[in-house]
């Protein structure tokens, strides 16, 4: 029994909210993985096993599977802290951002980076909880500098918006070019 | 010497001037706000700066690398929250100087410990070139790929207390760039007929997805707040005459952190933990340390600067990155078809020079700039958390959809940003999945190469810096084994700490 006791120490370690969630998490992941390897890797009868294109993933998958279970069950022997479903509940809720970032994604080439980038910044500004007009103004400031920094300077390779081409023909130029 | 005259050419361009200087003071910056770090700017820099020359974007990412570590001190110093996390250190003696009412001195006093941090590296790192272009072309296949083998084993071991985490992250990331289609064979591996998978998972959107976006949903899913830093009173210089004192202990700790820097996988965490040790051990008064040492604070200071310029060794020598900000640095190389390794002596020295000069300079710069305007960063430190936050999203969009301007790419970079979001909350560490992509492909493409050239087994290891390789892998992992063992002896497990390299940079 002492010896049992042992060996648990030997897994135990700080362990935050959620932390066992996410052992689950990764272990059924990367052991589901593994069990498509056949479908999804091939083998090719002469060459040898190194340079077998399923070498790798099998080796990566089988070691993560094998860490990924001894971490779970560190996780279990570990002491743990209250807070387990309000923890998965905020990674859930982080969702709602990486939505936005999307949607901000998904309309530049349609509303142009400018007018795009200054919106989702007053909206973004909005939804964090900033209702005065000094930091709404700050963010006009901001997200115009970024725009002018990134493509009026540097160029970076973003597309013009599809909303541009009504503009009259000399602003509609500067438009497509600039912002 | 024309190498060298070379190198200097290099730099006198309007455009690297320029570069090292946006780089140098965007990085202490950026460093100095706590929430952003290096890490998250090189990421979203990185594709802005492809359509630049090789050195111009070099040198303002390595600008970033540098200086970073000299702003974070800043936050750590004056409100005990270090700007990146690698400054952990400094807060334990800094703050409490800074409650003692000598912030001044204790700022001085890192600034200049940073410098003479820096300055050694670079020294080290010229130094050594000479020896590094004899032993790089020694380098083959075999080599390279035990190197990396090595790489990701100590990246591993480095997270003590979190082993099975990063062991899993890391083979998480070799696993990562083995998707799409075999490049040899022609086969696809895991794609599950989706053709976005073909071309593989792009190692810059899982970078801006782990670093830049999680960062970004942090902060916004999280409480408000808004650091607040009062102005410091007093010359700046001061601390340059104390730290004459201390040579010792900054040259020492410098040490450590060139030595630790070379190695893959460990860098300015353990440099840190192991100069601070020294630095302690050895004082006259080892009893003053966390309560306003300034050895403890040069200790740390000198140890995290002198890291960049000895990362720079295996990235530029062998074109294998150390940690997570010079695997980013490697694919600016190869967009521009500059391949990092023993070949880069040979063929583009006066590159190499080029970058050793911008380095010099961006410590000087920096310096300069940090002596006159400590209290406008103070000011900028301010800025509220979740408006950070918004800004790093808004800045990550461009980083993303400017590679090829693809919706997919934005979702799989939000996918990882969530996956960033959950390890950071729960304290894991996000680098050693970085290192496994980066790593992973380079063992993948040496052991292949290596292979027509290997009878048996035992062929991998019969020249002699393969030999030494694979004795030193056997060392870590013995020496990993050891202190395992004498835990399990103690009965005393080693407790996780709170802080990880890889959480804010």
């Amino acid at each position: 029994m002492s010896r049992v006791k042992t060996l648990q120490s030997f897994f135990k370690r700080y362990r935050r909210p959620g932390d066992i969630v996410f052992a689950w998490i990764v272990l059924i992941f990367s052991v589901f993985l593994l069990s498509q390897i056949f479908e999804q890797t091939a083998y090719q009868s002469r060459g040898k096993l190194v340079a077998q294109p399923r070498f790798w993933p099998a080796i990566s998958l089988g070691t993560m599977s094998v860490f990924a279970a001894f971490h779970l069950l560190g996780s279990a022997f570990s002491e743990r802290i209250e807070g387990r479903w309000r923890e998965v509940w905020h990674w859930i809720k982080s969702v709602e951002y990486a939505g936005w970032f999307i949607a901000y994604a998904a309309s530049v080439p349609y509303a142009g980076y400018l007018p795009t980038t200054i919106i989702f910044a007053i909206l973004l500004t909005l939804r964090s909880g900033y209702h005065n007009a000094k930091m709404i103004s700050a963010a006009i400031v901001s997200s115009f500098i970024v725009v002018v920094v990134f493509k009026t300077l540097l160029k970076v390779n973003l597309p013009a918006g599809r909303i541009y081409e009504v503009l009259p023909d000399g602003l509609r130029q500067i438009m497509l070019t600039y912002f | 010497m024309e190498n060298i005259l070379l190198g200097l050419e290099m730099l006198a361009r309007w455009d690297v001037i320029l570069a090292l200087f946006i780089g140098s003071i965007g990085g202490v910056i950026i460093g100095a706000i706590p929430g952003v770090g290096p890490a998250v700017a090189i990421a979203i820099l990185l594709p802005a700066t492809f359509s630049l020359d090789p050195i111009v974007g070099l040198t303002m990412l390595l600008g970033i690398y540098g200086s970073s570590m000299y702003g974070g001190a800043i936050p750590a110093i004056l409100i005990n929250t270090p700007g990146t996390a690698v400054n952990a250190l400094t807060s334990y003696d800094g703050y409490p100087m800074t409650e003692k009412g000598e912030g001044h001195r204790a700022l001085s006093l890192a600034y200049s410990a940073s410098f003479w941090g820096g300055i050694f590296g670079i020294l080290c790192l010229i130094l050594l070139s000479p020896v590094l272009a004899l032993v790089a072309p020694m380098f083959g296949s075999r080599e390279i790929f035990l190197a990396a083998l090595l790489g990701v084993i100590l990246v591993i071991l480095a997270h003590r207390g979190q082993i099975f985490a990063a062991g899993m992250l890391a083979m998480f990331g070799i696993f990562l760039q083995t998707i799409g289609l075999d490049a040899v064979t022609y086969t696809q591996r895991y794609t599950f007929d989706y053709s976005f998978l073909s071309s593989g998972v792009n190692l810059i959107v899982v970078v801006l997805g782990l670093f830049a976006l999680s960062q970004a949903f942090f902060l916004l899913g999280n409480p408000d707040s808004s650091p607040d830093a009062k102005p410091v009173k007093g010359r700046m210089s001061v601390g340059i005459r104390e730290l004459m004192k201390h040579k010792r202990v900054a040259t020492v700790a410098s040490s450590f952190g060139v030595i630790l820097g070379m190695i893959p996988g460990t860098g300015e965490f353990t440099a840190q933990f192991m100069s601070y040790t020294y630095a302690q051990k050895t004082s006259k008064s080892p009893e003053t340390f966390g309560k306003g040492a300034p050895e403890g604070l040069i200790a740390s200071e000198a140890a995290n600067n002198a890291v960049p310029a000895a990362a720079m060794i295996p990235l530029l020598a062998l074109g294998i990155p150390g940690e997570a900000l010079t695997a980013m640095m490697l694919s600016v190389f190869y967009v521009h078809n500059v391949i990092p390794g023993p070949q880069l002596f040979q063929n583009n020295i006066d590159l190499v020079y080029g970058l050793y000069f911008a380095l010099i300079a961006l410590n000087v710069i920096v310096m300069v700039f940090l002596l006159f305007s400590t209290n406008l960063l103070t000011k900028v430190m301010r800025v509220p958390t979740r408006f950070l936050g918004m800004m790093i999203l808004i800045l990550s969009f461009v980083g993303v959809y400017s590679l090829r301007n693809s919706l997919t790419d934005c979702m799989i970079a939000a996918t990882f940003g969530i996956l960033g979001l959950v390890l950071k909350r729960l304290n894991l560490p996000i680098v050693p999945i970085i290192l496994g992509m980066v790593l992973g492909g380079i063992m993948e493409v040496k052991l292949r190469s290596a292979m027509p050239r290997l009878k048996s087994p035992l062929d991998m290891i019969d020249r002699p810096i393969t030999f030494i390789l694979f004795v030193i892998i056997l060392l870590g992992l013995a020496l990993h084994l050891r202190t395992l063992f004498k835990e399990y002896r103690a009965h005393q497990p080693q407790e996780d700490h709170d802080f990880h390299d890889s959480q804010q940079r």
